[in-house]
């Protein structure tokens, strides 16, 4: 069965490309360095390197002090912490959305877009894995949570908490996201050693290489492992936020306990992670002159994929409520309405707004393509992402069962110190990827241009006209 | 037959350069045609029915992921049943010792861990990869092949390899460039 053929559509524009000159508008990021001293780079790589130091500042103080630096608390044990671990591996999820379940649904516009979004995948997960350790509070014998034992404990990891699943989750999730970026950037890495002029990128791409020469015999393997592999990336990244909702929803907590928050996670995740995309593709496309690769119609589709996860997400809240006081269950009806109109109702109000309201605007085309307005989008949407788990975490905690251990719960500077940091260093992390990978598949552009200007078996033409597409023969 | 020596041939084989893929696929499919077995073909990009037509089939990556991820089921809820039954039997609100729903998300994650690396590293190692180097980087113009030309090698295995009838034969396909590849 062949699925709707979207080539029709306007991948990559203008005219006058050739194989060539596509891979050098990517691939010249790297070799020629001159395109990247200006203020473009620079400006955003200072700043990022500058709260990175905030964040080193932080974590040495945690080590040094303890987690008494943070405002969490009892009842509220679970503060930024927590908090930034979810938003920032939500945010990675896109990533894999994109390079994984968009190559299963052979969306071919991904391609523009993959290499960047599974970077920002691995950045992202980095950062959030950081606050999990650092919330021990005693992040040198992390590795008790790992099954190597017995340990000086004799004892073993308990495999019936989510916090354990939690674990093997999330270091499988980096471990196969960073495989499966690697793998992508083989064929591009052989691609950029036979360009290179010079020694040191063309040693250091040929040791990554590792000897590519584009045997048809290799591709076939190849693309065998990363379609196997896509599909395998599917199921995985659903299953990392569901066991992420699951440290929330295994517990008894009013408001947590809830069937629906493994799909809402997800829903959730995927829609941060495409704001995230999008803030960090509209200005790198704009600089980088990649404005006939990443097109404003990839950012309309990003910005439609946005909307839907939106109402899913919306969709979420509006059973959360529901259940809460339809299950007659008095402990979650008093959160509910603690959460609306309690000490916290403004984080509540400002999360319906951020994440349920001001996205209906992507609705109308004009402001899909619009990017200034899409970036504001982008940020309310981050904001919003960032106060919903705020709101889970909180509003539950604060009001314990027993109101003797009632209390309130806010960041102190160290929290805000950190959770900007990791903001830091993953910007930091993604301005040396802009310099120094290739950020846009190469091959799969030439892929893409040969399937929308190739003849596929078909009689040599007198010239060959781009921008023509040939029906795509099935290919499976 | 070639006129080999017992050591190893003096070539590699014998290179077609060529402009576009379309061309090259004609190629390679009339070169299968013509008897030559021991063909590899050589993109900047995987053109899709290029190794069917130089008569390459294969499905033993797909196996191997499969069987690793049966092994990463089988370690994921042995380390499990290991550490919670036998090791460290502990009562947790009376739930039996093995409390499989429970270890269901680590022996998922488990799974997908151990087929990765069963995909990546065996996809490598059936490629012979990392090798750095090959002799067809010796090859004229090769270092194109990874930017934007198609290549077509006859190897010198190849029972019909004679390099004057090949090079002759690649000509006549259209190739732009027909040259020797020199084992080294």
């Amino acid at each position: 069965m062949a699925p709707k053929d979207p080539l029709q559509e306007t991948f990559i524009e203008g005219s006058g490309n050739t194989y060539l000159s596509l891979q050098d508008s990517i691939g010249s990021l790297t070799l020629d360095q001159k395109r990247h001293n200006r203020f473009a780079w620079w400006f955003p790589f200072v700043v990022a390197f500058g709260m990175l130091q905030v964040m080193m500042l932080a974590i040495t103080l945690l080590v040094f002090v303890g987690t008494g630096i943070w405002g969490i608390n009892n009842p509220v044990g679970w503060g930024f912490a927590i908090i930034n671990f979810v938003w920032w591996i939500g945010i990675g999820h896109a990533g894999t959305l994109i390079s994984a379940i968009l190559l299963l649904f052979r969306q071919q516009w991904r391609n523009s877009i993959n290499r960047f979004a599974e970077a920002m995948t691995i950045f992202a997960v980095m950062c959030a894995g950081m606050f999990p350790l650092l919330h021990t509070g005693r992040p040198w014998v992390a590795y008790w949570l790992m099954p190597i034992g017995p340990n000086n404990l004799g004892m073993w990891p308990q495999f019936r908490s989510p916090l354990v699943w939690d674990v093997f989750a999330v270091t499988t999730y980096l471990t196969v996201s960073a495989l499966f970026w690697f793998i992508g950037m083989i064929p591009d890495f052989a691609t950029l050693r036979d360009k290179a002029k010079t020694f040191v990128p063309r040693f250091a791409f040929g040791m990554l290489s590792m000897g590519w020469r584009g045997a048809s015999r290799h591709w076939h393997r190849y693309e065998q492992a990363y379609l196997i592999l896509a599909g395998l990336s599917t199921p995985l990244v659903l299953s990392v936020h569901s066991i992420v909702s699951l440290d929330f929803a295994v517990s008894i907590m009013p408001g947590w306990h809830a069937t629906i928050f493994p799909p809402y996670f997800v829903a959730g995740a995927v829609y941060a992670g495409f704001a995230m995309v999008l803030t960090l593709a509209i200005p790198v496309r704009k600089w980088y002159g990649l404005e006939h690769i990443i097109t404003l119609k990839h950012i309309e589709w990003m910005a439609k994929i946005m909307l839907a996860t939106g109402l899913f997400v919306f969709y979420g809240y509006i059973c959360e409520a529901f259940y809460a006081f339809y299950s007659g269950n008095p402990f979650e009806k008093a959160m509910m309405l603690n959460r609306m109109t309690g000490p916290y109702w403004w984080s509540y109000a400002a999360l319906i707004f951020c994440n349920g309201l001001a996205p209906q605007i992507l609705w109308s085309k004009k402001i899909r393509q619009n990017l200034p307005i899409l970036m504001v989008v982008c940020f309310i949407v981050s904001v919003g992402m960032w106060l919903e788990r705020f709101v889970i975490v909180a509003t539950t905690l604060h009001r314990d069962f027993l109101p003797s251990s009632w209390g309130m719960y806010f960041g102190t500077i160290w929290d805000w110190g950190l959770y900007l940091g990791t903001m830091g260093l993953f910007t930091f992390l993604m301005w040396l990827f802009l310099r120094f990978l290739p950020i846009i598949n190469i091959f799969e552009v030439k892929e893409l241009f040969y399937k929308m200007t190739g003849r596929h078996g078909a009689p040599k033409p007198a010239a060959a006209v781009a921008g023509t597409p040939e029906k795509v023969t099935a290919d499976e | 037959m070639s006129e080999t020596t017992l050591e190893q041939p003096r070539l590699h084989g014998i290179l077609a350069e060529f402009d576009d893929p379309d061309d090259l696929l004609e190629a390679a499919g009339k070169a299968h045609a013509a008897g030559y077995t021991r063909l590899e073909a050589y993109t900047p990009f995987p053109v899709h029915g290029l190794s069917e037509a130089i008569g390459f089939k294969e499905a033993k990556v797909p196996w191997l992921i499969f069987v690793s991820g049966v092994i990463g089921a089988f370690a994921g809820l042995g380390l499990q049943y290991y550490t919670a039954v036998i090791d460290y039997p502990m009562n947790v609100g009376g739930r039996p010792n093995f409390s499989w729903p429970s270890f269901f998300p680590v022996t998922f994650e488990c799974t997908i861990l151990f087929a990765a690396f069963g995909a990546v590293f065996g996809m490598l190692g059936m490629n012979g990869l990392p090798r750095p180097h090959h002799p067809i980087f010796g090859g004229k113009n090769f270092e194109l092949a990874s930017q934007d030309k198609f290549f077509l090698c006859v190897e010198s295995d190849d029972p019909q390899f004679d390099p004057a009838r090949v090079s002759e034969f690649l000509r006549g396909l259209g190739a732009q460039n027909v040259s020797e590849v020199e084992n080294d």
